[in-house]
């Protein structure tokens, strides 16, 4: 159910241990351990307090942990300062340096490291080349536009040929036009620099298309790490399906086999272990139909229908007082009207059963 | 951190060179002793001989009494010159105009004092007016001095408000001049009130534009406490401090209360 | 004026129609003149008309009689100031001091700025109100409580003595080390405030980034944060080079007798020996000195 912690192929780059850090009152990480392979793209992803942005931070050298231990290639790195690490960092703001030029941007690094002059230039130029920005080299930061800003904030991190780079937020200050392409583009850097990606998002959408593998974090700690489809068909608690959006979650008691749900006056039947304190279901797995009786079916009046493209998204008020959420497909033809009375039904393998 | 604490121990360095002095006048002003800076047991003396010195005591009435003058004017001007500047879009001359309400800012003093006695004297010459020199001058060149205090703080507040709420006054049927009333006014009215106090500060603080421009009849106490100091030091003036000192630290603790943010 | 449809916009151009503006708008000419009419006649009588008459009293003729001047177009008076060494000394030494003064300033205002940055918010508002409180207590009181401590019979040199560092007492006041002191207590808040909105403004990921980017606190520092702050420092150099070139007070209270610096000889000029002429060409030639900071501490202010 929960992903796996250790993922079978690549060897591992990054291990957190029990990290903890504490700001005052507030627990930014409760001994929290998280592991991330060579080359993969990792999605650290939660509301705002998760401690996403600290654990990142603690990565990056910027925060030192309370307790816990952070290993990179088996090496103890939490006391390591940020200046030494094999690992860069793009920032939200990007923080490109606004008394250089897009060239000294991305040089910084590499001075620091003593490499040789010409390797610098010749560095520069191929990374630039890679974000798509060649000719950029003598602009300054204010001359750039907010994707050319981020590119350039690329260009400078992997210009380090980082074994590990963190993302704060990468696409967040994008339109929403050019989140797409730069999704894409991401993607297809991460590939080709055979970089492992550690990007922080609060936007489960993103983290769900960039990721290999998504771990979505709640009050210093991880609610489920896995794959984007795992963890998006098979929530493991009333929060992930939450957070995750769309799902319809519904609170009732688990009994031998089914789950009746007093708010959706409906029963749940399928595979349901004991201990399930709710289900999970998803709009999408919902159909409207004429008439229904029997396990996994409701009946409800249409309280809104809102048209979305290619499909519609139907709001039907239970006769237990719920409201689910029905996605109905353009090609099942017209939706009800509002005030309408309709059934639902549903699989058996579309109820997702909740522990927690 | 370690830079951490090498900034923290150079700034306490530095508010302890600006304190220091400040803090050791106030102190003694409550020693008996006759030479200033010397530990003569605690008294109060030096206050009675304050009180009881007529000259300083005529001065600083004078100079808070030019000082809120000057002030209140600055505030008519500067408020209008701020709001012109800050709102009135790209007027004929408005370049001139921003240059001759912000040229006190940068001019040296001593060329602000000369500048304008020569003027007073041209004027006497001229039209008989102002007849002499003395409190009245001061004050106005004062005024000029404050204008140009109150019209940036004026101009940067309106700067940074948005010009729409006038124009929704406007919009919901208010008159340009009960938008101004009711809108811009409110708005503006924490800058006036620093700009005053500001422009009070500065007037009763200068003591070479009131030295060009005053007269006999217009000792102001920055020109008393001047020839005073010329002359040497005598413990009055660590009770004058000491007055200062904890009459402006009162002030400022009643508007601190007073102007804190209430909660909930 | 060019037309009402350009005062909604504000200072940009404008391309909207002028009728809808001039509908709304139509009777605000009237209003604005009542606005500026007054203020710009104070500033011409008071600001504009003062400079044209220390300029044309710069070119009169010296005469012993009441004005001391006749009114002609001679450069008798900056033919005085080219000829004699002894004002231009005074200029030199002027931009000399006042240099050394915004250098020193600037010295003890970068940490005392980036310190009160960074104080979390409710310590800083109380840094604030330590730093601009003394420049409350008046000038000259600060300019005495240093008289009292650096005087020979002052609280330094008793402290020395009656701990056995000095036999007599050390010339501390009246010296050009007391004068610095004195101007750097006097000018220190000015070099600090644009240092703090500067540091105030600066992204703290930056130095974040450099880190980063493999760079030591002191390289972050010389390499980022000083270069980003660069024009602040500028403008609180300037904020304190500018005044501090005119600086008579201090100068005269605690400096040493030699020390002529501009404002003091412009002072005895007018005062003592009341030679008008050469007065206002001093001032106009300390003018003409300060022309460039003065424009320079304009851009850096208009700048985004």
């Amino acid at each position: 159910m929960h992903g796996p912690l250790r993922s079978a192929g690549p060897p591992m780059l990054l291990r957190a241990e029990a990290l903890t850090r504490r700001f005052g009152a507030m627990l930014a990480l409760d001994a929290l351990d998280l592991e991330i392979a060579e080359g993969e793209f990792f999605a650290l992803l939660g509301g705002s307090g998760s401690g996403k942005s600290t654990l990142l931070r603690i990565i990056a050298g910027f925060e030192a942990p309370d307790s816990g231990r952070l290993l990179l290639d088996g090496h103890d790195i939490a006391a390591t300062p940020p200046w030494a690490r094999p690992v860069n960092m793009m920032f939200q703001s990007y923080a490109l340096f606004p008394h250089m030029s897009v060239a000294d941007n991305v040089a910084y690094g590499l001075r620091r490291a003593g490499v040789a002059r010409g390797d610098i230039a010749a560095r520069t130029a191929s990374a630039l080349a890679m974000v798509g920005l060649d000719g950029f080299e003598r602009r300054r930061p204010h001359q750039l536009s907010g994707g050319q800003k981020q590119r350039v904030a690329l260009a400078r991190s992997l210009v380090m040929r980082p074994r590990l780079l963190l993302l704060d937020e990468p696409l967040g200050a994008l339109d929403a036009g050019l989140r797409e392409r730069t999704g894409f583009e991401l993607r297809a850097l991460q590939r080709e620099t055979g970089a492992a990606f550690v990007m922080v998002t609060h936007d489960q959408e993103e983290a769900l298309a960039l990721a290999d593998r998504v771990a979505l974090l709640d009050g210093g700690r991880i609610a489920q790490v896995g794959a984007p489809r795992a963890i998006y068909e098979r929530p493991a608690s009333r929060f992930v399906a939450r957070f995750l959006g769309a799902a319809n979650v519904l609170e009732g008691q688990a009994a031998e086999g089914r789950f009746d749900s007093a708010e959706a006056a409906a029963t749940f039947a399928g595979a349901i272990p004991a201990g399930t304190v709710a289900v999970a279901l998803r709009p999408e797995r919902i159909r409207i139909t004429a008439d229904g009786a029997g396990p996994n079916t409701a009946q409800g009046v249409v309280e809104d229908v809102a048209f979305r493209g290619d499909d519609s998204l139907v709001l039907v008020r239970l006769s237990g007082g719920a409201t689910l959420r029905v996605a109905h497909a353009e090609e099942d033809g017209a939706p009800p009207e509002r005030g309408a009375s309709v059934c639902l039904a549903w699989d058996a393998d579309a109820v997702v059963a909740l522990a927690s | 951190m370690r830079q951490g604490r090498l900034v923290r121990a150079a700034m306490l360095a530095g508010f302890a060179f600006l304190w220091l002095p400040i803090l050791l006048l106030v102190a003694y002003a409550f020693s008996a002793d006759r030479i200033p800076f010397q530990w003569g047991g605690f008294s109060l003396r030096w206050f009675h001989a304050l009180a009881a010195d007529e000259r300083l005591v005529e001065a600083a009435l004078l100079s808070l009494r030019i000082a809120a003058g000057a002030a209140s004017l600055a505030v008519l001007l500067g408020g209008a010159a701020g709001w012109a500047l800050a709102r009135f879009g790209p007027f004929r001359g408005r370049a001139v105009f921003g240059a001759l309400i912000g040229a006190p800012l940068v001019l040296p003093e001593v060329v602000t004092g000369l500048s304008l006695l020569l003027l007073f004297v041209a004027l006497d010459i001229l039209t008989g007016w102002p007849a002499g020199r003395g409190a009245t001058t001061v004050l106005l060149a004062h005024a000029t001095l404050g204008a140009a205090f109150v019209a940036v703080v004026v101009q940067a507040r309106l700067a940074e408000t948005d010009r729409s709420l006038e124009e929704a006054a406007m919009d919901l049927g208010a008159t340009p001049f009960l938008a101004f009333r009711t809108v811009t006014l409110p708005l503006v009215a924490p800058a006036l009130a620093a700009g005053w106090l500001l422009a009070f500060t500065l007037s009763l603080d200068d003591v070479v534009i009131a030295s060009f421009v005053s007269g006999p009849a217009g000792t102001t106490l920055p020109m008393a406490l001047f020839s005073m100091l010329r002359l040497g030091l005598t413990p009055e003036v660590n009770a004058l401090g000491a007055v200062v000192v904890i009459g402006v630290g009162a002030m400022l603790a009643v508007a601190a209360i007073l102007l804190r943010p209430r909660r909930g | 004026m060019t037309g009402p449809a350009r005062e909604r916009e504000g200072h940009r151009p404008s391309r909207t129609h002028p009728a809808k503006g001039r509908k709304a708008f139509g009777n605000r000419d009237g209003g604005r003149l009542l606005v500026l009419a007054p203020a710009l006649g104070w500033l011409v009588l008071f600001v504009a008309a003062p400079a044209a008459i220390l300029v044309a009293i710069a070119f009169a003729d010296s005469d012993p009689g009441v004005p001391p001047f006749r009114l002609a177009l001679s450069v008798a008076g900056f033919a005085v100031l080219a000829e004699d060494t002894y004002y231009l000394d005074a200029l030199l030494t002027a931009l000399r001091v006042a240099a050394t003064t915004a250098a020193l300033c600037l010295l003890l205002a970068y940490p005392m700025a980036m310190g009160i940055a960074r104080a979390a918010p409710g310590r800083r508002v109380v840094l604030l109100a330590l730093l601009m409180l003394p420049f409350w207590t008046g000038f000259l009181l600060r300019v005495g409580a240093w008289i009292g401590l650096l005087r020979d019979e002052g609280w330094i040199n008793s402290l020395l003595q009656s701990a056995g560092l000095a036999d007599a007492p050390i010339p501390l006041l009246y010296t050009e080390g007391a004068m610095l002191v004195g101007m750097v207590h006097a000018y220190l808040p000015f070099a600090v405030l644009p240092l703090f909105a500067a540091f105030l403004r600066l992204d703290p990921s930056l130095g974040e980034a450099a880190a980063d980017l493999g760079a030591r606190p002191a390289t972050v520092f010389l390499t980022v944060t000083l270069p980003v702050t660069a024009p602040a420092a500028a403008a609180g150099f300037l904020l304190v080079f500018i005044p501090a070139a005119g600086e008579f007070v201090i100068p005269e209270l605690m400096g040493p007798p030699e020390a002529q610096m501009v404002g003091r000889v412009l002072w005895q000029e007018f005062f003592q020996n009341r030679d008008w002429p050469v007065a206002a060409a001093l001032a106009v030639a300390l003018l003409a000195l300060l022309l460039v900071p003065i424009r320079l501490f304009q851009r850096l202010e208009a700048r985004p």
